[in-house]
């Protein structure tokens, strides 16, 4: 038995383009490393100032007279409002990854993680409009505020969007507690809420730590919900019921307005590089924490 | 270590209140997503026909229908999933396949997986500073595409990866004992027991891609773009073009005095095309569960 | 240095390492022409690491290599240069059954199909007879769309046997066949190796020293990667093979 020449030549071929496909895949994501550190760069390593840029709120790009790139009411806007998701996402998150995974049968357990899945696939501008429309006028009734596009909205609807991976992560880190802890609890007389408690969620620390970890990457992240509906003002915030504007939005308002390789261009640039990286270690970290559970086993 | 309660009923109840709270923090979640949805349709129920979708915006985008940009997003996913999809489905069989075991293939993995969870306005700015400025592209379709292109790449690596993954490593020593090649292994055994997993990695990028904003506003999506209603072949690669989630964008936050019909109508549209994608992925998924060939 | 024309495989001086880990030091010996040799010791001997030089699956193992020199039909099995064709010289079963997820006629006619056989006639022929002299043909002849993963274990082992041969090996490699199916299988692939001994070589590597017993013509032990004795079985399982160690293994003193 012998395989025609045409058919080996094929599959000379064929390997061929799988190995460019996996080498052009490691160059891609190289490249994005890259090519946002160098529009960045010039600026970065010449008139930058980074002590200003961190701590002073004074930021004033377009000025005529006096540049200022004072970017710490924006850092502000990105830690008030995914602070407060966060304080929202957190326990609901991780209370409903409980309720899911402990106390439901598994037909409602599959119903619940699909409609889970439906709602982080809802797009962020969506979210926006949501909270540009109905969480404005809800807010603006409720607390009887002036304006609805504040903090206050934007956490709740970045909330709304870090639940999911929230409990998806923290559903699979307490489903992989192994059984035989619970059957041992359980034969000791403990009751389900002393078994969560005393048991899993010990034994399954590290996984939710991750999930959480990995929440406040979507939070920080995330652009144009916030945009929408955290309203204009560059100004370190006193209240919830304040508006302000994160990292993300500054860079899409302001982006669109800038002439390239300007000051101000590579200043966003700045801006997004920090984002990179605090993503990227947020999401290192989380890595790190599901592997070392893995390696203990 | 376990406090010995007197009474076993004491036990339930503090179970019950248990179950009670954390059913509720659930349905706190999903309840108010269920509210909004439908409160969205609720409002977007007047403009919504066949002509809001055939027609396109007229009157400074205050009337009319959102055909220019609902053809704008096919394009842009078409030509960005068309690109990502062959490329990273490659890419994940030589990584998965092929690739030694070295430090090298370790940090490409590493990277993969991390890239996955890069804010989008990371991935515009990228797009910008390499597609429409460094490779001279200037803001298209193009650019957006292929901007949108890097941005689902990692993640179908990522999925398909697993989904190869997934097909147990004795069918390949089985294949490999009868003298069968590695490619010929992946492609008469390993690739069509994973295939559902891949289509399935697959469109839950084809959804991501439609709602994305940022990527594309600064890499070809435009404020307005005259097209002809109900025209298939609207728009050429290099030119820009509207999209869906920018319009949704333009229309609640650049233009006043829009009808509120009209933006909800808008929204519910996105969200449609978006959650109609995502749910086409959960039947493939469920599908493929039911008919688990090992 | 002459070679009897009677030698199948010749091994002089096999060394393998994974990695840092040496699993073999230094085994010679010889397999006769359509013998069955039997491959006892305990876990971790190399007898699976064997085998997989033989078909130069061991390539496939990160990290593997082997040193020395392995020889069939008097070429050495390093230089052959198309090694698919040298895996199907060699017919390999595996501890585990395994059916591909495919139907039994597809699960059998996948390995001519992969070495370029297409007419359905030719195919058809090679699956019957795989299927027959693997004992399965009665049992699925009316149900050959069927999915291999469907079967029983011990028709999932047999679909392995008949994937082994359905390829036309003159080397028919089994490791521990046995281990993960009923008895009564056992037994009928027992026989089915007994009925093509004689027209193909047979190595036959096993921790049951009795089937050993029943079924080989030469017995070789191995114990922590090295050949401690090879001979006819008669003499092996006598009360007073050339070494100690067999004695003490086979009468269940370690193992």
């Amino acid at each position: 038995m012998k395989r025609t020449f045409l058919s080996r030549a094929l599959e000379y071929l064929i390997e061929l383009i799988i190995k460019l496909c996996g080498i052009s895949a490691v160059i891609f994501i190289f490249a994005i490393f890259y090519f946002v550190f160098r529009e960045g760069a010039s600026f970065m390593f010449g008139k930058f100032k980074p002590l200003e840029f961190f701590t002073s709120p004074e930021w004033y790009p377009t000025s005529q007279s006096h540049v200022r790139y004072g970017a710490l009411a924006l850092i502000l806007g990105t830690l008030s409002v995914t602070g407060l998701a966060m304080a929202i996402a957190v326990p609901f998150g991780i209370g409903a990854a409980i309720f899911i995974s402990e106390f439901c049968s598994s037909r409602v357990k599959e119903t619940l993680k699909i409609l889970i899945e439906l709602l982080a696939a809802i797009p962020s501008v969506v979210w926006g409009f949501i909270g540009l429309t109905v969480m404005n006028s809800l807010i603006i009734r409720i607390f009887d505020v002036p304006i609805g596009l504040t903090i206050l909205n934007g956490g709740l609807i970045l909330a709304m969007m870090s639940v999911p991976i929230i409990v998806s992560i923290g559903e699979d880190a307490l489903k992989a507690v192994p059984d035989a802890y619970r059957e041992a609890a359980e034969a000791m007389g403990a009751t389900r809420w002393q078994i969560i408690t005393r048991i899993l969620l010990p034994a399954a620390k590290n996984g939710l730590l991750a999930a959480v970890l990995l929440g406040v990457g979507r939070a920080v992240g995330e652009t144009m919900a916030v945009l929408m509906a955290t309203g204009h003002s560059i100004r370190i915030p006193s209240s919830i019921f304040d508006p302000v504007r994160t990292l993300t939005a500054t860079i899409a308002a302001e982006l669109g307005e800038t002439a390239v390789h300007s000051e101000h261009y590579q200043v966003l640039f700045i801006i997004g590089i920090l984002l990179f990286v605090i993503t990227f270690v947020i999401n290192l970290t989380a890595d790190f924490i599901v592997k070392g559970i893995r390696e203990k086993k | 270590m376990f406090k010995e309660t007197s009474t076993g009923r004491e036990k339930k109840v503090i179970e019950r209140i248990a179950k009670i709270i954390l059913g509720l923090m659930t349905a706190c979640m999903i309840i108010p997503l269920i509210l909004i949805v439908v409160y969205l349709f609720y409002k977007a129920l007047p403009i919504l026909s066949w002509d809001f979708i055939i027609k396109v915006p007229v009157h400074g985008m205050r009337e009319g229908g959102i055909w220019s940009p609902l053809i704008g997003t096919i394009y842009l996913i078409v030509i960005s999933l068309g690109m990502a999809a062959p490329i990273g489905i490659f890419a994940a069989i030589y990584l998965n396949e092929y690739a030694k075991n070295n430090w090298f293939t370790r940090i490409v993995n590493l990277a993969v997986v991390n890239l996955a969870g890069v804010p989008s306005i990371v991935h515009a700015l990228f797009g910008l500073g390499a597609f429409v400025v460094f490779a001279g592209i200037g803001r298209s379709i193009l650019a957006a595409s292929m901007t949108l292109a890097i941005m689902t790449l990692p993640v179908i690596i990522a999925s398909t990866k697993e989904a190869l993954a997934s097909v147990p490593c004795a069918f390949r020593e089985a294949c490999w004992n009868v003298g069968a090649t590695r490619w010929q292994t992946i492609r008469y055994v390993v690739l069509p027991n994973s295939i559902s997993g891949i289509l399935t990695g697959v469109i839950l990028q084809v959804s991501r891609a439609a709602g994305e904003t940022a990527p594309i506003m600064f890499t070809g999506a435009v404020f307005y773009k005259a097209v002809k209603s109900g025209d298939i072949f609207a728009y050429g690669i290099l030119d820009q073009c509207m999209a869906l989630s920018m319009h949704l964008f333009t229309i609640s936050t650049q233009v006043p005095d829009v009808p509120e019909a009209l933006t909800y109508g808008t929204a519910v549209v996105l969200l449609v095309t978006v959650l109609a994608f995502n749910i086409t992925a959960i039947f493939l998924r469920l599908f493929l569960r039911s008919r688990k060939k090992w | 240095m002459t070679e009897t024309t009677d030698v199948k495989i010749s091994i002089r001086n096999l060394r393998v390492h994974y990695g840092d880990y040496e699993a073999i030091h230094g085994l010679s010996l010889n397999v006769h022409k359509n013998e069955i040799l039997a491959i006892i010791g305990p876990a971790h001997s190399g007898k699976s690491t064997l085998l997989k030089v033989l078909n130069r699956t061991i390539d496939l193992v990160p990290g593997a290599v082997f040193y020395g020199e392995v020889k069939l039909d008097g070429e050495n099995i390093k230089q052959i240069k198309d090694v698919y064709a040298l895996r199907r010289r060699i017919g390999m079963v595996t501890p585990l059954p395994v059916g591909l997820p495919l139907s039994i006629y597809d699960n059998v006619a996948f390995a001519p199909r992969m070495a370029g056989v297409k007419k359905k006639s030719e195919l058809d022929n090679i699956v019957e007879r795989a299927l027959r002299q693997a004992a399965l043909w009665d049992e699925v002849k009316d149900r050959l769309h069927m999915l291999g993963t469907q079967l029983s274990g011990g028709q999932q082992q047999r679909l392995t046997i008949a994937r082994a041969l359905s390829h036309d090996p003159d080397v028919l490699c089994l490791d521990e066949f046995s281990i993960a199916i009923d008895p009564v299988t056992t037994t009928r692939i027992e026989d089915v190796l007994r009925e093509l001994r004689y027209k193909i070589t047979i190595i036959l590597v096993t921790n049951l020293v009795l089937q050993a017993r029943r079924l080989a013509d030469r017995t070789a032990f191995m114990y922590g990667g090295l050949l401690v004795e090879i001979g006819d079985t008669e003499k092996i399982f006598s009360d007073s093979p050339a070494d100690r160690r067999t004695y003490d293994y086979i009468h269940g003193v370690f193992g």
